[in-house]
């Protein structure tokens, strides 16, 4: 039984997804303890009922128009007036890049130990054990932090919110905030960022396209796919060959070589020269017609179907799945 | 005996495998196919000092050392073997002889240019009737009031086409033997030089190589370099240290075709496996390992003997001929383990096979240094 | 002006990550030593700094003597000098400790700039750099990829989830680099060879006064699960596609 703070954090549109993922993390680990919710930002009253719906016993806000946009000096000096009034024993947030800098800061500042990026949390002697990835997750390590409250940042995706519960309600107030004078830090401008064409070969997700494409109109499909991921657009030597892609956009022996997390190839049958490009990629799906096509011998899911009607599908499915 | 290289040479090291992976790889296969001199490319190595490898700071240079020297060769030529010969010859044979042999005053005229990248050097030793029998060259100088005049023929000639100034032999003296050869320094743009159009050639394509006729050529007193009639020796002594460049360009693309073979042996498969883990397949790839590892030795060893100012006649021979013929075999082989795609310009094995054969032919056939060799075996 | 950047060496990020046979530890054998590929373009911008407008760029380092060839190519960029802690028991020190110390190395001289890469490619804290802000008082931005100054403020872009930040700061500051900032340059032959004659202040824990604490325990190391066989989804079209945002999702996590 712990004491959990967990920082949600609100932007342009409430409380992010991974926010409550983490809030529903520290419900689980907290038993039951209490589990506190800061939430800093503006216009936080829908924010703040739904913290409590999600399993937060209470919530401490800073509502404020200096905390609109992210700014963080404002943040952590609000944070910092809210663990005043709790004694917690950990302090959660989801990862993004103000969370990173926001926990650095703050953990040094209470002489805390951090562990970023987790991917695991597990109770072993009464203690808590953070699992995280090392060396680009190459290696995993475990780990138990000094300080209280500890501070732990959870990757998104992993771990489960709580079922929405409309019966419940946390004990709302608002963080006691002095003068905010004298920032250095000024937020002149935080705009949503141009969609630039992510670049092949630091693509993340990958989105590819061989001659089961059958030509060079119908890779809108695949750009509609990958701008929705936020992925780059690849291509087979086929379909480069065939003059339907630059050769800029080809995988594969003579083209590029890639290691995303993601390669979705569709309609490539798999030729070892295009193989050579994208084997080491994290996770492999193949969409293609021919059950017998060698791309399926590296792929970890596939799906035997016309790239045609499947890849509108998954298209609609991921809108929802990340939405 | 101690293997390592210093911080600095590994330091060295992985800069010039990072501009070359960067800067040479994604355009050596265009220029080959194209026959496209990389002159964007020498620019760039220029800003980095590999204009004037070992040329004193004073005169401009990066004044490193020979076995440092070497080291840079090798990453480039596992790249491009075209833009290491240009750089070998320049930086060997060009700058060195001025280096080794020239006066101050030569010095501090061509030396600073040539290190900056401004002015590319060439070496005109080889004529249409004297190759292997370097000596018998017939171009002749005679003396024109203080100065030369120049007339006669000289063949492939590398960075001829685009070099800036050019160290050139020449008959000062009566007979028809190594007695009587004096170098110059020759400024391409003196009127009577006239380099012919480019060799099309087998490999090195991305490099310049040229027949350069010199009618009326007239030279200035200064220009001789080193003594009059004394220039044969200076020539087998630039020779030596351009042998150990060579061997170093010939390492770089036997390392080139070894690791092009492995990544296709493990990746290719057929009968059901990678075809690396076929015993045939494994014979080849250790043999060139072992081409690759004795290579190196034999090269590193040669240029730290020259480091240390020792007599490295044997050594460099020794590295050239085995270097080079590893350079042959293990290009052969990465061929032959590619199997159809080794003959498909697409993939890099084709042109390294094609660009290795020179390297048993230029700057001394494997059959001149075997005669160099025994010489100095049998101590003849 | 005064610049200092923090720099580390890791190992390459092409290498093969395995364990000691016991698990106690990363197996660094034969494994590429390298500048971590972030602190290059911290370094970058230093130096492209101080070549506009005059100072001096201090790199600052703590590691083992291995350390000395990534310091080097720093050097080899242009920075003018080295402060290095060596000692053998930091070896596994978390990023807390590591913060501390770094702290304590750059306050003994006054800084206008600290720069580092955003994270190091080993532990991918993340962490260093703000913690080192906060210790030694000052405000700090993460992630730059655009830089300017103006007499003591400093003007930086950076990327937040898909909103791009223009922020101003007054000075000293700390910023974290990444990708975008500059084009690292190659540190030319000269450059090599002069880093060797630069100086390097080699200090001690005791030298500082400090005696960090670990917040951050290690309990245990391991290697990601393998790879499992492939998975041919079945039963009718929407019905596959949905299994497979499913999968990609909880069981990969790869959105």
């Amino acid at each position: 039984m712990a004491s959990i703070c967990v920082v949600l954090e609100h932007g342009r549109t409430g409380i992010s997804k991974a926010s409550l993922e983490a809030l529903g993390e520290a419900r689980r680990q907290a038993g039951d303890g209490q589990v506190t919710a800061v939430i800093i930002g503006k216009g936080l009253d829908e924010a703040a009922a739904l913290a409590g719906r999600m399993g937060a016993d209470r919530v401490l806000v800073a509502d404020d128009d200096r905390f609109a946009e992210f700014n963080l000096e404002a943040h952590e000096h609000a944070l910092s007036q809210a663990l005043v009034d709790v004694k917690a024993d950990f302090l959660f947030m989801p990862v993004s890049t103000h969370t990173r800098e926001l926990s650095s800061r703050m953990a040094m500042s209470l002489g805390s130990g951090l562990a970023v990026d987790v991917t695991a949390i597990e109770e072993k002697e009464g203690r808590l054990h953070f699992t995280r990835p090392i060396f680009a997750g190459k290696a995993l390590e475990t780990v138990t932090l000094e300080g209280r409250p500890a501070i732990a940042t959870l990757r998104p995706n992993l771990f489960q919110p709580m079922e929405e519960d409309a019966g419940r309600s946390a004990d709302i107030s608002a963080i006691g905030l002095s003068d905010l004078e004298g920032l250095r830090t000024l937020v002149k401008e935080a705009v949503a960022a141009a969609i630039d064409k992510v670049p092949l070969g630091e693509a993340q997700i990958i989105v590819s396209g061989g001659r089961g494409m059958k030509g060079p109109e119908n890779y809108r499909i695949l750009e509609e796919l990958a701008g929705l991921l936020g992925a780059a657009v690849g291509a087979s030597r086929a379909a480069v060959d065939a003059g339907w892609r630059p050769h800029a956009d080809q995988v594969g022996q003579t083209g590029k070589t890639v290691s995303p997390v993601l390669y979705i190839a569709c309609g490539i049958s798999g030729a070892i020269q295009h193989l050579a490009g994208m084997s080491s990629s994290r996770f492999i799906v193949a969409i293609n017609k021919d059950p017998e096509a060698p791309i399926f011998k590296v792929a970890d899911y596939g799906i035997v179907g016309d790239l045609f009607e499947v890849v509108p599908l998954l298209t609609e499915e991921f809108r929802k799945a990340l939405g | 005996m101690d293997f390592q290289l210093s911080e600095e040479q590994n330091i060295l090291r992985e800069m010039v495998r990072d501009f070359a992976r960067r800067e040479i790889d994604p355009v050596a296969a265009a220029g080959d196919l194209e026959h496209r001199f990389p002159r964007e490319t020498l620019s760039k190595a220029a800003k980095l000092g590999l204009m004037g490898i070992t040329v004193p700071a004073d005169y401009g240079g990066s004044g490193m050392d020979f076995l440092s020297y070497v080291l840079i060769l090798e990453e480039i030529a596992r790249s491009c073997a075209s833009t290491a010969v240009i750089l070998s010859v320049h930086n060997t044979l060009a700058c060195g002889s001025i280096h080794k042999f020239g006066d101050e005053e030569q010095k501090r005229a061509w030396l600073p240019p040539a290190a900056s990248g401004e002015s590319l050097g060439a070496y005109m030793l080889t004529e249409p009737g004297a190759g292997s029998d370097a000596a018998s060259l017939s171009c002749r100088a005679e003396r024109h009031g203080e100065g030369w005049r120049i007339n006669g023929s000289k063949a492939f000639i590398s960075n001829g086409g685009q070099a800036g100034f050019g160290i050139l032999y020449a008959r000062t003296g009566p007979g028809e033997d190594s007695d009587g050869i004096s170098a110059f320094i020759l400024d391409m743009k003196t009127p009577g030089v006239i380099p012919g159009p480019e060799e099309a050639k087998m490999g090195l394509n991305a490099s310049s190589t040229v027949m350069v006729n010199l009618e009326d050529v007239l030279l200035p007193e200064n220009a001789l370099l080193g003594k009059e009639g004394r220039g044969f020796p200076l020539a087998l002594d630039m020779l030596n240290y351009g042998r150990i460049g060579i061997a170093a360009q010939a390492l770089g693309m036997a390392e080139a075709a070894l690791e092009e073979s492995l990544k296709y042996g493990r990746e290719r498969e057929q009968f059901g496996r990678p075809i690396s883990e076929f015993q045939s397949i494994q014979e080849k790839l250790t043999n060139m390992h072992m081409d690759v590892e004795a290579a190196r030795l034999l090269t590193y060893k040669a240029a730290a003997a020259a480091v240390r100012g020792e007599k490295i006649i044997l050594a460099a021979a020794t590295a050239k001929l085995f270097a080079s013929k590893a350079a042959v075999r293990c290009a052969e082989e990465a061929v032959q383990i590619h199997g159809g795609y080794g003959y498909i310009k697409e993939y890099k094995v084709e042109r390294i096979f094609r660009d290795a054969r020179v390297t048993e032919i230029y700057e001394g056939t494997s059959e001149v240094q075997r005669l160099v060799m025994a010489r100095q075996l049998l101590d003849m | 002006m005064k610049i200092a950047v923090m720099v580390k060496q890791v190992a390459d990020t092409a290498a093969r990550i395995a364990l000691l046979p016991d698990g106690s530890a990363v197996n660094y054998e034969g494994v590429q030593l390298v500048l971590n590929p972030y602190d290059e373009f911290a370094v970058e911008e230093a130096i492209k700094l101080k070549e506009a407008g005059g100072g001096e760029v201090v790199l600052f380092n703590l590691g083992p003597d291995s350390a000395d060839e990534a310091l080097k190519t720093a050097l080899a960029m242009g920075a003018d000098r080295a402060v290095v802690l060596r000692d053998p028991e930091l070896g596994q020190a978390d990023a807390s400790v590591r913060a501390e110390i770094l702290a304590a190395m750059i306050a003994r001289e006054e800084f206008d700039i600290i720069f580092c890469g955003k994270q190091s490619v080993d532990s991918d804290t993340h962490q260093v750099g703000p913690a080192v802000a906060e210790k030694l008082g000052m405000p700090a931005v993460t992630f730059i990829n655009a830089f300017s100054l103006e007499g003591n403020k400093a003007t930086v872009s950076r990327e937040a989830e898909g909103v791009a930040e223009t922020l101003e700061i007054t000075l000293p500051a700390l910023f974290t680099c990444t990708k975008g900032l500059n084009e690292p340059r190659y540190p030319s032959l000269p450059g090599i060879m002069q880093a060797a004659r630069k100086p390097k202040e080699v200090l001690s824990l005791a030298d500082l006064g400090i005696q960090p604490e670990a917040k951050v325990k290690r309990q245990g190391l391991g290697s990601p699960p393998p790879r499992a066989e492939g998975r041919m989804l079945t039963g009718e079209t929407d019905e596959k596609v949905k299994e497979l945002v499913r999968l990609l999702r909880d069981e990969a996590h790869a959105i």
